[in-house]
């Protein structure tokens, strides 16, 4: 087996060329942040960035990430972009339980690397692969235009609590 | 789960200051007033909260020796408050919101405050609602309202003391600001560390008066939640996520059909895998033990397990809907009997309508798979996990293992979505059961289709309505008799009275609207092979679809526009009118809406109580020539008393009514000969990015006592969206999921 590049580290893993890049990452590599959802390419919590593309570790054989750039959650924020989706998502407070945001930040950042001002039919396109459970959709787009430095519409009245009412 | 039984006895708190241990204040209280054993402050247990369960948001400084483990809150000398927390946090913001509650009243930058999950103890960190340790039924931040910020008055009570003491100044001279004790008139100051040793020889004080509402600093603003930096950077610990040395990682397959047992396994066939450890057998399951999970799954494909289906093999949905519509015909036990429903219905005049609604079996779809890591010992036994019920899950590793309670220490995780799935303990159950018969630590992850296929299922509910409009096209008659499993009969029995699960019945028992003559009734009914269990919004998300579609249907028997016919049954419900204007209006109820070419749009509204809060939802759909429904947009007005954490509201009605929306237009869970048919996302749909609607979420703040947010977003969707449907179409939908039935024939 080939050498990996992960998160710009060259690793020989005695793996099978079969083996899903996912369980190479997690439980050979040991980094834990990209998560297994489904193992069939449904929902996008494995994802991480093979050249840049976003792909999906549960399917793809380690065979085809040899020789490739491969980096996960807990590098992309060395990349520009990728700090600037992180930020972004704090700053909205995307995450609930957080489980499949490593997914939805890979997919965004290569999103945005692609596309820096994406349309919200682009937005569509690119996250529609990764379900969120909790139903964080609406703070993902609101952080995916951030990180592009789209202007959103001012504060919505619905992030603002009504005056108190008397007890 | 809305459990009303509070444990009486008073909230004496403290009565002395913890100790200083290690450079530490520690100071315990318990949720109930007292420790289990009696005393207050210390006790001797060894157990350590766990530490290196929540990632970095959640780690304490190191621990000192000899703590009293049963604290709530310990200062550092270096001023870092840590507290420990006795809620997980599974995406509701509790590790925001509870040490919000303690740092409001002790004066902490909540910056600094540290958070620690508590460890397996039923009777200290059991919460006052729900008399367990549990996290469900949205009790934390009602639970825990009062004691937290009571435990933080006292500790900032003798903080000052200690610092009065020290300077020889009066108590009244001192603010405490951001975690310092001020002295303005001599420009003094003390950080919470350097006041430690002082005030660990003080009394706590017996009562303290705690702050109002109008001079909170924290409580009713958005803060940020604690848990976002480990969430967006890869770091944040989850159960799945547990790696011990040497530690086995375990495929598993259980039998397909409930009661199954395992007939035959190739072991030699899974042993030739490389990197395979070990093939393990219990009675209705096998488990493959591998280096890594992927192998593990080659030898479980390659072990290629036969089972013995069991008493089940024929169980059908069509089988369970079948005895369940036959049951229903009997009396049921009465939950709720006001007048005489049933000589009004059964009276000439008026005009009776009679309507049977029926809801699915649900799975719940964690993001994270279930799972358990255990690392068993002649001695010992430690379990690494995501769970609702920390005491639980360590009572059921002493079940199986026979090692006495405290011998088992459950390291609890962030929880990859709880949804009531973590409720459960049958993963815990079954990795320690396979854990016995494995050499050295084992970790076992379901694959997703174990996951939907081995779930404990929202019940199936199959309910019959009745009622009589008056000559106004007023109710004056209503009956529902609601059929389905208990899950409290399994869950906490001594909660079912005369035959009541109050969970079946719950939103359905007491009505916010007036009617004169009611009566609600509930008949258990066990589908045979299907374990139950509680989903997002329990009871209410089953009786807020049923009540608020037929109060729908009645509406338009009556010839009344919905929202006019519910303002005139809610004169006695005040707080449940005002959301229901604040949503219409903000909705623009009435106008019409945009049309959409080739689609047929409607608007629909929901209006409920349950949890502790008041809400109303409208949601705009429209409907395809194919019957595919959509939801735009749907604004969400709610009413849970005095705001928290104002942002996590939003966030959670947002939330919850996209879970609440995936399941209303296309979930269920379906058996054909025992087995589950539904294996993955893929026949399992949640709503995706491209699907979800826009939602408004409007905040009806007030200093009222607090209610819960986790669940109701959930409960009131299904229903609005359902009565979205009849506007727009004219069908009206009796039976969840929506999924095809508007297909034309």
């Amino acid at each position: 087996m080939p050498a990996l590049d992960i998160n710009g580290t060259s690793t020989n893993l005695d793996v099978p060329d079969d083996m899903p890049l996912l369980w190479a990452i997690r439980d050979v590599m040991g980094l834990t942040g990209t998560k297994f959802g489904c193992g069939v390419a449904l929902c996008g919590a494995c994802t991480v960035h093979l050249d840049g593309q976003p792909i999906r570790s549960c399917v793809t054989p380690v065979s085809a990430a040899a020789g490739k750039k491969i980096t996960t959650i807990e590098a992309i924020g060395n990349d520009p972009v990728g700090a600037k989706v992180q930020d972004a998502w704090r700053q909205v407070d995307v995450v609930q339980c957080g489980y499949c945001q490593s997914g939805q930040i890979m997919s965004a950042t290569a999103l945005l690397q692609a596309t820096p001002k994406p349309s919200d039919a682009d937005i569509d396109n690119a996250m529609a692969g990764n379900i969120c459970r909790c139903g964080t959709y609406g703070r993902i787009r609101k952080a995916i235009k951030i990180a592009a430095g789209i202007p959103s519409p001012a504060v919505a009245p619905a992030a603002q609590p009504q005056a108190p009412r008397k007890a | 789960m809305e459990t009303k039984e509070k444990v009486s006895g008073s909230r004496r708190g403290f009565m002395k200051a913890g100790a200083v241990a290690g450079g530490s204040l520690l100071f315990g209280f318990s949720l109930f007033g007292c420790s289990k054993d009696g005393k207050e402050g210390q006790n001797d247990r060894k157990e350590k909260p766990s530490e290196t369960a929540v990632g970095q948001a959640a780690t304490a400084a190191s621990e000192p020796a000899g703590l009293a483990h049963d604290a709530f809150i310990r200062i550092d000398r270096d001023g870092i408050v840590t507290l420990i927390v006795h809620k997980v946090e599974m995406g509701q913001g509790t590790f925001t919101s509870m040490p919000m509650l303690l740092a409001e009243e002790l004066g902490a930058d909540l910056s600094k405050v540290k958070l620690e999950q508590a460890p397996a103890d039923n009777s200290l960190y059991a919460d006052p609602m729900l008399g367990g340790q549990v996290t469900g039924g949205s009790t934390s931040v009602r639970g825990a309202w009062k004691p937290l910020r009571e435990a933080g008055a006292k500790v900032r009570t003798v903080l000052v003391q200690a610092a009065a003491q020290t300077w020889k100044v009066d108590e009244k001279e001192l603010s405490v600001v951001g975690g310092t004790v001020r002295h303005q008139a001599s420009n003094r100051s003390a950080h919470f560390g350097e006041l430690v040793d002082a005030a660990s020889k003080l009394q706590f004080p017996k009562t303290v008066t705690l702050k109002d509402a109008a001079d909170f600093t924290l409580i009713g603003k958005s803060m940020k939640r604690l848990d976002s930096a480990v969430k967006v950077n890869g770091q944040a610990l989850f159960g799945i996520d547990a790696k011990l040395p040497n530690m086995g990682i375990a495929a598993v397959m259980a039998s397909p059909v409930t009661g199954g047992k395992v007939a035959a396994v190739d072991e030699q066939k899974a042993m030739a895998v490389k990197g395979v450890r070990q093939v393990l057998r219990i009675e209705g399951a096998v488990a493959v033990v591998a280096d890594n999970f992927w192998t593990a799954k080659q030898g479980l494909l390659a072990a290629a397990p036969r089972f013995d289906d069991g008493p089940n093999a024929n169980v059908s949905t069509a089988s369970i809907v079948a005895d369940m519509a036959k049951v229903s015909e009997g009396t049921g036990a009465v939950a709720t009997n006001k007048g005489d429903a049933l000589k009004a219905l059964g009276q000439e005049g008026g005009r009776r309508i009679d309507a049977i609604y029926e809801m699915p079996f649900l799975a719940h779809a964690t993001m994270e798979p279930m799972n358990c890591t255990v690392d068993l010992r002649a001695d010992g036994c430690d379990l690494w996990v995501g769970t609702q019920v920390p005491a639980l899950a360590q009572g059921a590793a002493a079940k199986v293992t026979g090692l006495p309670v405290e011998k088992v220490k459950v390291h609890n995780h962030y929880l990859g979505g709880g949804f009531g799935r973590r409720l459960e303990v049958d993963n815990v159950l079954q990795a320690v059961a396979f854990a016995k018969l494995a050499k050295g630590p084992l970790k076992v992850i379901w694959t997703r289709e174990e996951d939907i296929q081995h779930d404990m299922y929202r019940p199936y509910y199959y309910d019959r309505l009745s009622a009589k409009l008056d000559n106004k096209g007023m109710p004056v008659a209503w009956f529902h008799r609601v059929t389905g499993s208990s899950i409290m009969a399994r869950f906490a029995p001594p909660m079912v009275k005369n035959g009541v699960d109050p969970d079946a019945v719950e939103a359905a028992a007491d009505l916010q609207y007036t009617i004169p003559d009611m009566r609600v009734e509930y008949v258990r009914h066990e589908p045979p092979g299907v374990p139950t269990a509680f989903w997002r919004g329990v009871g209410p998300t089953h009786n807020i679809f049923v009540v608020e579609s037929f109060i729908d249907e009645l509406a338009y028997a009556g010839k009344t526009d919905p929202v006019a016919f519910r303002r005139a049954l809610l004169q006695k419900s005040p707080r449940t009118l005002a959301v229901l204007n604040l949503a219409v209006e903000k909705a623009g109820w009435g106008k019409p809406l945009k049309p959409i070419a080739g689609r047929k749009v409607g608007r629909g509204v929901s209006a409920q109580f349950a949890f502790g809060s008041y809400m109303s939802q409208v949601a705009e759909v429209s409907v395809g020539p194919d019957g595919d429904v959509r939801v735009h947009r749907v604004v969400c007005a709610v009413d849970c008393g005095q705001n928290i954490n104002p942002d996590t509201i939003i966030a959670q009605m947002e939330g919850g009514i996209v879970f609440g929306a995936s399941a209303a237009l296309w979930d269920q869970i379906t058996h054909e000969k025992g087995r589950v048919q539904q294996t993955n996302f893929s026949d399992y749909r949640v709503m995706r990015m491209n699907e979800a609607p826009t939602v408004e979420v409007y905040i009806v703040n007030s200093h009222d006592e607090p209610g819960g947010i986790g669940e109701p977003g959930t409960s009131g969707i299904a229903p609005a969206i359902a009565n979205a449907v009849f506007a727009a179409t004219g069908k009206r939908v009796r039976k969840l999921p929506i999924g095809e039935q508007l297909k034309k024939a």
